[in-house]
């Protein structure tokens, strides 16, 4: 294989070592959630860079839109309003893939070389190696991959990889008006969050700090917290993000167990799957399942 | 902008009131970030919600919209009383002690003079008292009564914080918070910029809301100074270049005010517009009127103009009333108006009264649509459900839809809020058999010419011997424009030191304004963008950023109008001697012979600082002017209640019904009877817009109609619960002139307000819908606002008015 | 931990899909791992402006072709330009999906009239709604021009025929159209300034 524009580090499903010899600057993007107003910039350059666009959907009665992450929006801003001490702040939140450095969702891909992470840190999706199971989205801690309706394939943010390996930064964080994203080299990022968390603490958010969950390794995408001691005040975000037990048995007990039960049921399956492709037949057996359950 | 985008960064507070600058600039608003995140400024918001804006606010102070002079007032109180002002600053370069008319008064919400049935004011005791030399009389010691600043003093000795916050519903805690916050910024070394918008300008007291934040930053000595100012954040990318090359009725190209049935003659009309300084060695700027006005004329005709014959003065339409769009539309609705032209323009959506728009355009005989887009407007005629009723077979307006091209389809320039003119370059054609607007304007006046040419007609003089230099007359090219926007010399130009010297050879570009001449030798289309296209060629497209002294002011990128003049009133940025009242962000200095440094100075060059010429330029007396007779309705503003208000009466005049609204404000039969009353209609409507659109274009642009899909009203979690009315809920908001119906966002981030003794809920209508577009069919919101506006500049009351809200 | 009888086959069932069919010699052959091309290595760029608030952020467009005769440009990607001062490459909403605005399905591509009555527009020429408007402007600026007042003073003014103007458009065209628009004696002018 040629060299790539972005060296691999691992590769789902994959057991061959990846080559590790060259260096690469590990990256980061840093949302720093004091400066962000929520305009949704960022949704509207992933879009546009990525050549998606989302169903055009209805008002919930919140500011947020689209109200989740789908296969076409790979970042949605979230809108807290928070009520505390009697002082009111509207928390808002870019919500979209961190990049863990411990990718719960390679780690469960089944698909080999369908999810990639480069040695610069990016966790990648490769649609034309996804099965459709979904298991990166079981896999994930922070609840990002989405399954598209249409090809049945997973969908994520890819940091705009195209962008970072001809020496880019990714759309979103090139358009940010106020610079609430930056991105860098992840050790330059760490430092600037400095900055920004002692100019925070400066203003009277005492518990300013770096979101870095250690749980999956760290992230390459981080945010800066006016109050790092509850997350989850923006919008869920989550305390001690790990990743997920199933993902565990699958890697540990299931796999072996699995591939030899499942030949089986494979060989009868056959057909389908080539003609309707994965998914379906994971939807079929699951329905067999659901009702073997009601019995 | 006095200042412009960049500059923000230089300031220490940055007040955000009257605007919503993260939402409606969030690119110019990044500068307010970078303000504090690298010099520890603040950002203050004032406003009737908690918008994005006040998300990454250090403090935020609640407001009723439609009293932000009874606010500001309170803080011009809070200045006075506490003497946080720049004393130096005030005392030279205002009008503070200059003596007025003995006969000026304010009593029971007038001001002298208040003519009731005009509703207009005679202003003969609004002026200074001069001495026998024609010059205004001054007070240095600021103790005369009759002293601008001693009546100041006196007029907002009313605006206490108790009223202020009765009237307002702002609390008293968080007014006087931001009143500390403001007065820190009166040392002369700090500086507070203002940010504001159409939550100013769209109030039937529009322009008296600036002009006493104006007031503010002049008692505060922030005009001049780099990271102050008064910063209009303006609207379209645009609006500010189609603002100096006016198109409206009141002025001609570089706001020379247009002449009117008063100015019989030349001589006359000059003569009313050219004045004499009022103090002792002013500049007195707007002396040079006639050298604008000859120059313009020759621009248009020529050869034709001649001094003989008044360079074509008669040729000029003069103007009899008002013809701003609402007077505008009142015509076209009383069957006054047969055609009309909307170009990049969308009236049935902009407008107040969509009803009544609509019957107004039904009355044409015919209508021409300009635009890359389909507009609501030029389907007013076509029923769309109940977002658009209308019966096309009453309808007998012709209506023209001629497609033209977006930016990226045509080369020119655009001129930003900071008064930087930018140039663009083409990137492809635009779609089908579209046009750009210059070949649509040149092949529409090209035709009519011919038939002029041809079949003769009423005085055709003008459309004959308009010049027409244009190497393709049906397509003149953006470089031939500017360049006659620009000026140059027709003949020789000389020195006037040195009448033997050339200074510019005929048929040379001029390097600016200095240049111009009214005998005739010079042609210059728009004075204030002269040398914009100098011998040095287009400098609006230079595109060198180079930022040596670090305040932002890349001169070498693009050209800013007047003369690339960064910061206007720079001198103001130096006390007396010539010394930059803040070493650390110097603007220019005096340096021993001339003015120089990091702007070109607003200033004669060298102008000694003991030759006491002063820094406000454009007015003869060379000082800024917190007592301006010009406004319609007070030298000093005051506080009226909106047209359609909460309140019962006036709490700064209880007991004069008559003080209750804007006193001098035009209201036309019809629209007054069609006021709402509180009791029908209980809660303050408001409109605006969302970062995620773009007034009513973005409607047509898939990503956008994906970030904000739907319709929605805004209410808070009060009146929702009192309403029985939950978030996702489909809600009918009623005017006395409509209706719209959309989804309720129910929020913490608006609070009812304690209004004199009562409760006030606001109720937020976001605009950008209407029933053409890929985004989901909506209602025009200013089916909802009444059709009054200021009675300066007639910009109509959108921002409060009188509604009610059901669950549909 | 706790894994149902459901869970434990759906985690099965996902890996089926993979490694099963491989298992069954249905290898998708060697999968090749590669960025996503980068989109504008050899796209035009040119610079422009964004035509939304007055912030004017400098934008740069790119579009297909190297504007060469048979190539026609066609703009697939707007995003802000780094040497402008003001917004130093940065976009809002508005601006960073300003293709939308370009591309949009509601670009009017032709002139139209809709007839006096009438339920629907019709396509015409550029020459026929030309002489059309033209012949109409004529006729109501000779009809209605007032070149003296009642006091006799020469006044030449057209005021019953309107015009609100773009404050979108160009400073050039913006001049040209005021320029012709004092020549025909309008005074009943405006623009998207005054609201």
């Amino acid at each position: 294989m040629a060299l790539q524009s972005l060296d691999i580090t691992r590769r789902s499903a994959t057991t061959t070592p990846a080559p590790s010899v060259r260096q690469t600057t590990e990256v980061a993007k840093l949302i720093d959630v004091s400066a962000c107003i929520g305009c949704k910039a960022c949704q509207a350059a992933c879009m546009e860079w990525n050549d998606i666009r989302d169903e055009i959907g209805t008002c919930h009665g919140v500011y947020d839109n689209p109200m989740d992450l789908t296969a076409k929006s790979w970042t949605v801003m979230r809108y807290a309003e928070v009520e505390q001490d009697g002082r009111l702040e509207w928390l808002i939140r870019k919500d979209g893939c961190m990049h863990c450095a411990d990718p719960g969702c390679l780690k469960a891909c089944p698909a080999p070389g369908a999810i990639l992470q480069y040695a610069n840190g990016i966790v990648d999706f490769h649609e034309e190696h996804c099965i459709g199971c979904g298991y990166c989205i079981t896999g994930c801690p922070f609840n990002i991959p989405r399954l598209s309706k249409e090809d049945g394939k997973a969908y994520k943010c890819s940091l705009c990889s195209d962008r970072v390996a001809v020496g880019q930064a990714p759309a979103c964080i090139k358009a940010c008006p106020t610079g609430a994203l930056q991105f860098g080299a992840k050790e330059q990022m760490k430092h600037y969050a400095e900055e920004r968390i002692h100019d925070l603490q400066s203003r009277g958010y005492q518990k300013a700090g770096l979101y870095d969950p250690p749980g999956v390794g760290g992230t390459h995408v981080m945010y800066v917290l006016h109050h790092a001691d509850q997350p989850e005040l923006y919008s869920r975000l989550p305390n001690d993000p790990g990743i997920s037990p199933l993902v565990s048995l699958w890697k540990g007990v299931a796999k072996p167990l699995a591939t030899l039960a499942l030949a089986g049921v494979a060989l009868g399956s056959l057909f389908h799957y080539v003609t309707k492709g994965p998914n379906e037949v994971s939807k079929e057996l699951e329905d067999e399942l659901e009702k073997e359950d009601a019995k | 902008m006095t200042n412009h985008w960049v500059d923000i960064k230089n300031a220490d507070l940055v007040m955000v009131m009257g605007g919503n600058a993260a939402e409606a600039h969030p690119c110019g608003f990044k500068w307010v970030i970078e303000a504090k995140k690298h010099r520890g400024a603040k950002l203050v918001v004032v406003d009737p919600r908690f918008t994005r804006s006040a998300s990454v606010s250090d403090y935020y102070a609640p407001i009723r919209s439609g009293s932000d002079i009874a606010f500001l007032g309170g803080v011009i109180h809070y200045l006075l009383s506490n003497d946080k002002i720049h004393h130096d600053y005030v005392k030279r370069f205002t009008n503070a002690a200059f003596l007025i008319d003995a006969g000026f008064k304010f009593e029971d919400g007038f001001f002298s003079g208040y003519n009731a049935e005009k509703r207009n004011y005679a202003k003969d005791t609004w002026k200074y008292q001069l001495d026998s030399d024609g010059y205004a009389k001054i007070d240095e010691t600021l103790q005369d009564p009759n002293c601008v600043f001693q009546l100041m003093k006196q007029h907002y000795s009313r605006y206490t914080p108790e009223l202020v916050s009765k009237v307002t519903g702002t609390p008293k805690d968080r007014f006087l918070k931001v009143c500390e916050m403001i007065a820190e910024t009166a040392a002369p070394d700090k500086t507070m910029t203002i940010c504001y918008a159409l939550g100013w300008t769209q109030h039937s007291v529009g322009s008296q809301n600036i002009r006493t934040m104006a007031m503010v930053q002049l008692l505060l000595g922030n005009m001049g100074m780099a990271g102050g100012g008064i910063n209009a954040l303006r609207g379209h990318s645009n609006v500010q270049g189609i603002t100096d090359m006016c198109l409206y009725s009141e002025v001609l190209p570089g706001y020379l005010s247009a002449p009117t049935d008063a100015d019989k003659t030349r001589d006359a009309y000059l003569a009313a517009r050219t004045p004499k300084a009022l103090r002792p060695n002013q500049m007195n700027f707007p002396q040079n009127f006639p050298k604008w006005f000859t120059s313009l004329q020759k621009a248009w005709y020529g050869n034709a103009a001649t001094k003989d014959n008044d360079f074509c003065y008669d040729w000029l339409p003069k103007k009899d009333a008002g013809y701003d769009v609402l007077a505008i539309f009142e015509r076209m609705y009383q069957g006054k108006m047969d055609g009309f032209v909307c170009q990049g323009f969308n009236p049935l959506a902009a407008v107040p009264n969509k009803r009544k728009v609509g019957e107004a355009l039904a009355k044409l005989k015919y209508l021409v649509i300009i635009d890359p887009l389909v507009t609501d407007t030029s389907e007013f005629w076509k029923p769309h459900g109940e977002f658009n009723e209308a019966d096309p077979a009453k309808i007998q307006t012709e209506v023209f839809r001629l497609p033209c091209n977006l930016f990226a389809e045509e080369t020119g320039s655009y001129t930003n809020s900071g008064r930087v003119v930018q140039w663009h370059w083409q990137a492809a054609e635009g779609p089908g058999e579209s046009i750009s607007d210059t070949e649509v304007v040149a092949r529409l006046f090209q035709k009519i010419k011919a038939m002029y040419q041809k079949e003769g007609g009423k005085l055709p003089e003008p459309i004959l011997n308009l010049t027409w230099p244009y190497r393709i007359p049906a397509k003149p090219s953006p470089e031939e424009l500017l360049m006659e926007i620009s000026g140059k010399a027709l003949g020789d130009v000389f020195d006037p030191k040195d009448a033997t010297k050339v200074i510019a050879k005929a048929g040379e570009q001029l390097a600016g304004f200095a240049q111009l001449r009214d005998d005739g030798s010079t042609t210059c289309g728009n004075w204030i963008y002269g040398g914009v296209w100098s011998q040095a060629g287009n400098l609006s497209a230079r595109r060198d950023n180079s930022d040596p002294s670090g305040l932002g002011q890349t001169l070498n990128w693009g050209f800013a109008w007047p003369a690339n003049r960064r910061i206007l009133y720079n001198r103001a940025s130096c006390d007396p001697s010539g010394k930059p009242w803040d070493p650390r962000r110097a603007v220019i200095k005096w340096t021993g012979k001339a003015w120089g440094g990091n702007d070109v100075p607003d200033m004669r060059p060298d102008a000694a600082p003991d030759e006491g010429v002063m820094p406000f330029i454009m007015t003869p007396e060379g000082v800024a002017r917190l007592f301006a007779p010009a406004m319609a309705e007070g030298p000093f503003p005051e506080h009226y209640e909106p047209f359609e208000t909460p309140l019962d009466k006036n709490p700064f005049h209880p007991e004069n019904p008559k003080a209750l609204n804007n006193p001098v404000t035009r209201i036309y039969k019809g629209d007054s009877e069609a006021f709402g009353k509180a009791a029908d209609f209980p809660y303050v409507g408001t409109t605006y817009r969302l970062v995620e659109h773009y007034h009513y274009w973005t409607k047509h642009a898939t990503i956008n109609a994906v970030l904000q899909p739907e319709q929605f009203v805004e209410i808070g979690e009060e009146l929702a619960k009192e309403k029985g009315i939950v978030a996702g809920d489909k809600v009918k908001v009623r005017s006395s002139r409509g209706f719209i119906k959309a989804v309720a966002v129910v929020t913490k981030r608006i609070k009812a307000l304690d209004v004199d003794g009562r409760k006030v809920h606001t109720v937020g209508i976001p605009i950008h819908w209407g029933f053409k577009g890929v985004a989901k069919p909506g209602f025009i919101a200013n089916t909802l606002t009444p059709f009054v506006g200021d009675a300066n500049s007639q910009t109509p009351e959108f921002k409060a008015f009188l509604v009610n809200i059901e669950k549909v | 931990m706790q894994v149902t009888r459901r869970q434990f086959f759906r985690v099965c069932a996902a890996g089926m899909g993979s490694s099963s069919v491989v298992l069954m010699g249905f290898s998708p052959g060697n999968a090749l791992a590669e960025v996503r091309e980068f989109k504008l290595t050899k796209a035009t760029e040119t610079r422009n402006t964004c035509p939304y608030c007055s912030v004017a952020c400098g934008v740069l467009i790119y579009s297909l072709g190297d504007k060469s005769k048979n190539a026609q440009s066609r703009i697939f990607h707007i995003e802000g330009d780094p040497d402008n001062p003001v917004n130093r490459g940065t976009l809002c909403p508005k601006g960073a999906g300003l293709l939308d605005m370009v591309q949009s399905p509601n670009r009017l591509k032709f002139p139209e009239v809709r007839e006096p009555g009438s339920t629907e527009w019709k396509r015409i020429s550029w020459d026929d709604a030309m002489a059309r408007i033209a012949k109409h402007m004529k006729t109501d600026r000779d009809a209605n021009l007032i070149e003296k007042n009642a006091d006799g003073v020469t006044v030449n003014r057209w005021n019953t025929f309107g015009f609100l103007a773009s404050s979108a458009a160009s400073n050039e065209p913006g001049y040209l159209t005021v320029k012709t628009l004092r020549a025909l004696g309008v005074v009943a002018l405006d623009t998207q300034a005054r609201i």
